[in-house]
């Protein structure tokens, strides 16, 4: 479980995050959504320990992500920003077995490269392993970059809008694998989304932010209603009943 | 590392839209009690500058002389020169959206003493017009590769441009070194690179004035520079012509870096220091900044110079030695005192 | 490679025996690591070559004469200053390079070289030419080693650590104190009578003639244990230049790591600008022709290619320009030079920094 108790993050006089207190259940998929500057970024950074809270605490997995060491936590939790730009030329097998690292140091034993290969499969970059990543598309190289963190085999996986840049289709895949990820490997995956019809079909939670606060957390029907969603989105979203789910009309 | 979001956005400008009742509201509020009083203190200054100096005007029979053969040219060359470097300085924040560029950290320097270096090596005793023509030559070069390079390459953090533009610098004067080393020219030729106004005096200076012509043409094409400084698109977008405005910048601040280089010599940290300060304290009014930063310019030139005839009297210490170890001090507070604004809360 | 498309089960299900035979190395093909090899065996022997050329080439004395063995000696100590200085130019920048997430810039900029000749200048300017002939010793070297290192510490330690650490940052501020120093030591340079100015001028350009043997046995003890270091932390080092967040991601301390490995390339960059004199954009010249030649983002492999390479260059470079063209004194700013034209070219073609 995610336990967020009391976590503030000021970033000017006006500008705040918090107070953030949320428990986010193990197992599935859980959705931040929100506006712009609702501080979704921020609250998914400071859950991954890759930017300091000023005040609160948050425990993954009973381990309290400020004091535990780092190490420990790799084995626990994975976070995955938006932007990635990297100096070296890597292959896609090169960058998917950095997810090892926790465990192996660099050393990658013959178990390590089962796993590899299990993760370059499930994400069908297969016949792409031994390309360099500038050698891809934009869609491809963010399924290397999601197989990585997997790859990491932690059960925490924190995604930060995994979707941008990708185009309908690859939306759709990206989400079918983490859905089926979250299932047959049983991670507790916490994703930023823009498009809350993607959060509505693909996760059991949802949690929307507005204005550096949580404003409501909880199952997808309980979340896509239209008054709630139009108060927090600041626009009139209306909810009908599709043929999957609840969609929102904006 | 990520860089702080703080330093990112101090060192780019942001720019207000007016509208055009406000514009000329502004160009009466030029004239405001701050900036007349700035003017005043730069006056007194270049008064007291008048009358600095080892040779006695008043006891000397040609003491009158001395004052109109080096004193007052002398001044005046001060006020041109900060003028130019200043406002050098903002035209390359306002083209490269970058307010930690000048001509010292972008190579323009280096690349005039280059020039001046050439001209040695094929002239024999050039004059000071062939020694500026070289200057200005290489100077444009250099920029140009500067703004080429800006333009192609994607920049992650603002904070890389100033250290690219460093490095380039340092290949350019390496490669200077390898000249005046290999032809043996040695001393005299560094020399150059000290800037120093002691041998001003009348018939070198004048062409400084030129500095006056710059500013006229600086202050109508402020606003379109502003434009060429967000991008090709945007600026194309607007209506204006991107690739003549960037070479119209690009001649401005050749001329400028040129004709010092080659009357006075290398003038660092000027270009950057003062436009960073005026839009620290003023914010980034385009229109009301180019008459400070021209001002401010004249007085920290003119105040490092008196220093320099100063401090060690009767000997007198470079400017740009002042200038740079002064200016290195404050470009390093600038930088450090972006770094912590508005964290804590 | 298409019988691995297959739908994958809970356990990856695909047959074991076609997983096992896929693995991960440093190299894409097998075709790149041979290149990898053969290119590395071809430096290496360019610089055995240019090594065995610059003790033995053109002894103006004959073998059995008692004056062969020293000559041979003083051209060894340059031999061995190259060494040290291929090793230290080399590993210090590939190693700045990565940890900093860009392939522009040098350590160089760190200020070393800066330090270092205002130290020479002012030793002339204040003591004179005689004081700086004597500055040399065990005694000397350390101070400025010393004087360097606590430099880099007090930048890193001051602009690196903490809750608004910015490498970006250091490194402008590094770079404007060089600047300021330059500032003091080029007036200084100028009030310098022309004997002392060239006296002076012979030290400020990195060259092997500066080196003195009486150093050798603390330098290279000190050198190969750093460069020990840092090949041990390969692993940790690639993983660092993937920069800071995903580096935290997999559980590496990236503040105090970064920190250590800095102090480490300011170690290896204080001994050769003490040891030999500047030589800014050697290490930029070395670092990119080893990316090129070793196509890996393994410092494992980099690392030995760029010493390759250094040393090829170096010994290479002076061999020619000692016994083929005759000139001594230039080797230093020719070498800067060629780094520098190969910057231009980096910098004209790059896409993204």
């Amino acid at each position: 479980m995610i336990k967020i108790q009391n976590a503030r993050k000021w970033y000017a006089e006006e500008v705040k995050i918090g107070p953030l207190n949320i428990e986010i259940p193990k197992a599935g998929i859980t959705s931040l959504i929100g506006p712009n500057g609702a501080g979704k970024s921020t609250t998914l950074l400071m859950i991954g320990r890759l930017l300091h809270m000023d005040e609160g605490q948050i425990t993954v997995a009973n381990m309290d992500v400020s004091t535990t060491k780092s190490n420990d936590l790799a084995k626990v939790l994975t976070i995955l920003r938006q932007e990635n730009h990297f100096v070296t030329r890597l292959t896609v097998r090169q960058l998917v077995g950095f997810g090892r690292f926790p465990y192996s140091k660099g050393r990658l034993t013959r178990e390590d490269e089962k796993i590899i290969s299990k993760y370059i499969d499930f994400f069908e970059l297969t016949e792409l392993e031994h390309r360099f990543l500038d050698e891809l598309s934009g869609g491809q190289r963010q399924r290397a970059y999601v197989a990585m963190v997997l790859c990491q085999e932690t059960e925490y996986v924190l995604l930060d809008e995994p979707l941008n840049n990708l185009d309908i289709a690859r939306a759709v895949q990206m989400m079918e694998h983490l859905r089926r990820a979250a299932e047959e490997f049983g991670r507790t995956i916490v994703v930023v989304l823009h498009d809350i019809n993607f959060a509505a079909k693909y996760s059991d939670r949802i949690c929307a932010m507005k204005h550096g606060q949580i404003a409501a957390f909880g199952s997808v029907r309980e979340i896509m209603k239209p008054e709630l969603l139009s108060d927090i989105f600041e626009t009139k979203i209306e909810i009908i009943e599709g043929p999957y789910g609840p969609i929102a009309i904006y | 590392m990520n860089v702080t979001p703080e330093v990112e956005s101090i060192s780019q400008p942001q720019f207000s839209e007016q509208n055009p009742e406000q514009q000329s509201n502004k160009k009466q509020k030029i004239w405001t009690i701050p900036f007349i009083i700035a003017v005043i203190i730069v006056i007194g200054l270049g008064i007291v500058s008048l009358f600095t100096g080892v040779y006695d005007i008043w006891n000397q029979e040609d003491g009158l002389d001395m004052f109109f053969i080096t004193r007052i040219p002398r001044t005046v060359a001060l006020m041109l020169t900060g003028a130019a470097m200043a406002m050098t300085g903002l035209i390359t924040h306002l083209v490269t959206q970058n307010k930690m560029v000048e001509p010292t950290t972008i190579g323009t320097t280096e690349w005039a003493g280059l020039g001046l270096v050439f001209v040695y090596l094929l002239v024999p005793s050039p004059s000071l017009v062939t020694r500026m023509t070289g200057a200005i030559l290489f100077s444009f070069v250099g920029t140009m590769i500067f703004f080429f390079f800006l333009r192609n390459v994607k920049l992650r953090s603002s904070l890389i441009v100033p250290i690219i533009g460093i490095m380039l610098g340092s290949v350019i004067s390496a490669f200077s070194t390898f000249m005046t080393l290999y032809f043996r020219m040695s001393q005299s030729v560094e020399n150059w690179f000290i800037g120093s106004f002691a041998p001003i005096q009348v018939g070198r200076y004048e062409y400084l004035w030129v500095i006056v012509i710059m500013t006229i043409i600086i202050f109508l094409y402020a606003n379109r520079l502003t434009l060429a400084g967000l991008g090709e698109d945007v600026a194309t977008t607007l209506g204006v012509n991107y690739n003549r405005l960037i070479l119209l910048a690009n001649a401005l601040i050749a001329v400028a870096v040129g004709i010092v280089a080659a009357v006075v010599g290398n003038v660092p940290f000027l270009g950057l220091i003062v436009p960073n300060i005026v839009s620290m304290i003023r914010g980034d009014d385009l229109r009301t900044n180019l008459p400070w930063t021209c001002v401010m310019g004249m007085g920290t030139i003119t105040f490092c110079d008196i220093l320099a005839r100063v401090v060690n009297m009767p000997f007198e210490m470079p400017v740009s030695t002042i200038l740079g170890t002064l200016g290195a001090i404050v470009f390093i507070l600038i930088l450090l005192r972006q770094r912590k604004s508005r964290r804590l809360r | 490679m298409s019988t691995l498309e297959s739908q994958p089960t809970a356990h990856g299900g695909i047959d074991a025996s076609l997983r096992n035979s896929r693995s991960t190395s440093a190299f894409r093909s097998g075709r790149d690591a041979r290149r990898y090899w053969m290119i590395l065996s071809i430096c290496l022997g360019v610089g055995i070559l240019a090594t065995v050329g610059l003790i033995f080439y053109n002894n103006p004395v004959p073998v059995d004469s008692p004056s062969f063995m020293p000559v041979v000696k003083r051209r060894l100590v340059a031999v061995v200053a190259m060494f040290i200085a291929a090793l230290c130019h080399s590993f210090a920048t590939v190693t700045f390079q990565s940890v900093t997430g860009n392939r522009i810039i040098t350590p160089s900029l760190l200020g070393y070289e800066s330090l270092y000749s205002f130290i020479q200048t002012s030793i002339m300017f204040v003591f004179g030419a005689n004081a700086l002939v004597n500055f040399s010793g065990i005694g000397a070297f350390f101070i400025q080693v010393g004087l360097m290192i606590t430099l880099s510490l007090i930048l890193f330690g001051w602009l690196l650590s903490g809750k608004y650490g910015n490498l970006h940052l250091m490194l402008l501020i590094g770079i404007i104190i060089g600047t300021g120093l330059n500032s003091v030591s080029g007036f200084m340079r100028r009030m310098l009578a022309p004997s002392e100015f060239d006296l002076l001028q012979s030290r400020l350009i990195g060259s092997v003639t500066n080196a003195d043997s009486e150093y050798f046995p603390f330098v290279i003890p000190l050198v190969l244990l750093t460069i020990l270091c840092l090949y041990l932390m390969s692993n940790r080092l690639n993983v660092l230049s993937l920069g800071r967040d995903v580096a935290t991601t997999f559980g590496v301390r990236y503040q105090a790591n970064i920190i250590f490995i800095l102090i480490l390339v300011a170690v290896l960059m204080a001994t050769t600008t003490s040891l030999l004199g500047p030589l800014t954009f050697f290490g930029f010249l070395v670092a990119m022709l080893s990316y090129q030649a070793a196509p890996t983002f393994d410092h494992r492999y980099i690392f030995p290619m760029a010493f390759a390479i250094g040393y090829g260059v170096l010994t290479t470079a002076y061999f020619l320009l000692y016994h083929v063209f005759g000139s001594q004194t230039v080797v230093g700013v020719i070498i800067e030079l060629f780094g520098g034209l190969a910057f231009l070219i980096v910098i004209l073609r790059k896409r993204s920094l």
